[in-house]
């Protein structure tokens, strides 16, 4: 072969060369930059350690009250979907192949429960809920079905049956108090929906009788098991915020389902509706279709956005800060855009502060704008900002990072850490694209984690400390702190004044 | 056999290697990334063949599949390109790869995307180009002249 022809043929290998020592450069570059960075956040980069749930040998009996929206959904997430729910999982997976409904509630971890009772005081969601809990095969319509729950026309007997060991309360807000009582009180274990109370009287009873009768209790804030809310804490404790002065938090909703102009049953009029029983401690009002479907508009059956929205949020920091029961609260707000003889604001901000801990919180909320504000806890060094992600951004003015900014290693814009649950490493730099597609939720976790509803997870956890012991995430201390926050900044909207809260005697003044 | 000038011959060859240049380096990056999948991009897709690129994400097996492909592909036909190993193979692999990333993103009016795009673009966009640049590869083969393939396709 001619010296010639080898040069010919070769001559573009040195490309690889230059190719590769610009790819080590680059790589060495990045490696410099993340060492740097995670020296000094010093937060690790894997997923954060959340305790493993013990044996479920025992299988637990299991009473259902209320199958409106929400108990449909805790009912699900029990493992007792409905067949027409399936029916309608099965035909989008069908229509459309990305839609995995049906695939990953089959995968759902079977909780060893059967459903005994069910409570509605509306025929037709008595009936849907019997039809569930008759679905232990998960099938849609048509399918094999186990044997019907009891039907309970009296939330008071289903409390008291005696092959029930433990009841979910799905009801409107005015009935979660009594009901949670007297379920303690029967020795039941109580998973109650938020908020805790409707009323602040409500909220010290509840508290006796869980402890009285020593009790497995969960308030429904299944935010609890959200997995960057325990990275959010670690990074918190490690200080990478620095001093942390101002939370805000806040509700964007614009259409009627989110102001919770939900739609009226066909079924539904005075004969398969026990009107007397919906009513229970609430004003006598004449039977109304609007106030029963759509019972969170009215202050006489709701605790409109404090109790609805607000305890989501003020229990996603209560998580992460550890903050209990706020020293005052103010609050401000309207009915706006929604004036459709509602009697709960469309608009409110409450403000609560926490002098012992040099901070406020605040929360803004508005039924009629979408725009996206999000969830930001702000701290000398850094912000943190929460949703299903978390991103922690250094701040440009911050003592603690002034230097590794000026050097360039860290740069404001940024994230100096972040997080996306299920991904299988965390890196303190991700490329915008990644940012991107986790923000939009468009980035699956096929690869790490799988894919969990929350919900589930927190009726897994209520039911792991009734057969092992142990103390469930939004216990009954949590649930007095939410019940008691949420209580007074609505006082503080009625009343149009700042409320304190006395600690030494436990009371709202 | 085609006669090229030297000009000719080797502005042919620099852009065979820029092309080869960029398939081995978005190979090598998703190969060192072990986060990376294809499945939001393919989520992301529009147009007429949505449902097509859609349902192959729904499927993790087919997506590992699909992952590979780009990945190894990616690497391999940037590497042919470079050295000018198997380079017209390599071209027609790389003309498949970039058709389908072009089909599921194309930007036609009226179609948006999550996937931020650097620059403006009507119909074509860089993706096309660089398809096209392929194509005039294919047509103009020069790895015979320089390249491995030198050897491999001896006279």
């Amino acid at each position: 072969m001619k010296r010639r022809d080898l040069l010919k043929g070769f001559v573009t290998v040195p490309v690889l060369g230059a190719f590769a020592y610009a790819w080590y450069k680059k790589r060495s570059y990045e490696r410099y930059l993340k060492k740097n960075i995670l020296e000094e956040i010093q937060l690790k980069a894997t997923a954060p350690d959340i305790p493993a749930s013990g044996p479920m040998d025992k299988q637990i009996r299991l009473g259902l009250i209320g199958y409106g929206l929400r108990g449909k959904h805790l009912a699900q997430a029990a493992g007792f979907a409905h067949p027409e729910l399936i029916d309608s999982w099965i035909k989008n997976g069908f229509e459309n192949g990305s839609d995995n409904r049906y695939k990953e509630y089959l995968e759902q971890e079977d909780l060893n429960l059967v459903l005994n009772g069910v409570c509605d005081i509306f025929d037709t969601y008595g009936r849907m809920a019997r039809e569930a809990g008759a679905n232990i095969y998960r099938e849609g319509s048509g399918g094999k079905m186990g044997p019907s729950p009891k039907r309970y026309k009296n939330y008071q007997d289903l409390i008291n049956a005696k092959d029930i060991d433990a009841v979910i309360i799905a009801t409107p807000d005015h009935w979660h108090g009594p009901m949670a009582i007297a379920a303690a009180n029967a020795g039941k274990h109580v998973y109650v929906e938020k908020p805790m109370t409707w009323s602040v009287e409500e909220t010290y009873k509840i508290r006796k009788a869980v402890k009285e009768n020593n009790i497995v209790f969960q308030l429904g804030h299944q935010g609890r098991q959200t997995e960057s809310y325990f990275k959010a804490k670690e990074a918190i404790d490690k200080g990478l915020l620095g001093k942390i002065t101002l939370i805000e938090v806040t509700t964007n909703r614009n259409d009627p389902n989110g102001a919770w102009v939900y739609p009226i049953h066909e079924d539904a009029n005075p004969n398969t509706i026990d009107w007397k029983q919906f009513i229970g401690q609430a004003p006598d009002h004449p039977f109304s279709l609007e106030r029963f479907f759509r019972w969170r508009c009215w202050w006489d059956y709701s605790t409109g956005l404090s109790g609805d929205l607000l305890t989501h949020e003020f229990d996603a920091i209560n998580q992460i800060l550890g903050l209990g029961i706020p020293h005052a609260a103010i609050s401000s707000g309207g009915i706006y855009y929604f004036k459709d003889g509602r009697t709960v604001p469309d608009v409110l901000h409450t403000v609560y502060e926490y002098p012992d801990r040099d901070l406020s919180m605040v929360y803004s909320a508005t039924l009629a704008s979408n725009r996206k504000r999000g969830r930001v806890i702000m701290g000398h060094d850094a912000s943190m900002e929460l949703g299903r992600d978390l991103i922690i951004k250094a701040d440009p003015r911050s003592s603690r990072y002034e230097a590794k900014i000026k050097e360039g290693i860290i740069d404001p814009a940024l994230p100096l850490f972040s997080y996306s649950p299920g991904m299988q490493n965390v890196d303190a730099i991700t490329s915008p694209t990644e940012q991107y597609f986790a923000g939009r939720g468009l980035l699956y976790t096929y690869r790490g984690g799988k894919r969990f509803d929350p919900t589930h997870l927190h009726i897994k956890e209520w039911l792991n400390c009734i057969r092992n012991g142990g103390t469930t995430s939004c216990n009954i201390k949590q649930g007095f702190e939410e019940a008691m926050a949420a209580h007074m900044g609505t006082i503080a909207y009625k009343e149009n004044r700042k409320v304190f809260w006395d600690a030494e005697n436990e009371k709202i003044i | 056999m085609m006669k090229y000038s030297n000009t000719q011959l080797s502005w042919l060859v620099i852009l065979r290697i820029a092309i080869g240049w960029h398939f081995l380096y978005e190979g090598m990056v998703k190969l060192m990334n072990p986060n990376w999948s294809s499945v939001g991009f393919l989520l992301d897709s529009n147009g007429l063949l949505k449902s097509f690129f859609y349902s192959l994400a729904s499927d993790s097996s087919l997506v590992y599949i699909i992952d590979m492909i780009n990945i190894w592909g990616l690497i391999l036909i940037g590497l042919g390109l470079i050295l000018g190993f198997l380079a017209r193979p390599a071209c027609i692999f790389g003309i498949i790869l970039l058709s389908m990333y072009y089909l599921s993103h194309p930007p036609f009016p009226g179609l948006r995307y999550a996937v931020p795009s650097e620059g403006s673009y009507l119909i074509i966009n860089k993706t096309l180009i660089e398809l096209l640049a392929l194509v005039m590869l294919f047509v103009f083969p020069n790895s015979r002249f320089i390249g491995v393939d030198r050897f491999i396709f001896k006279k």
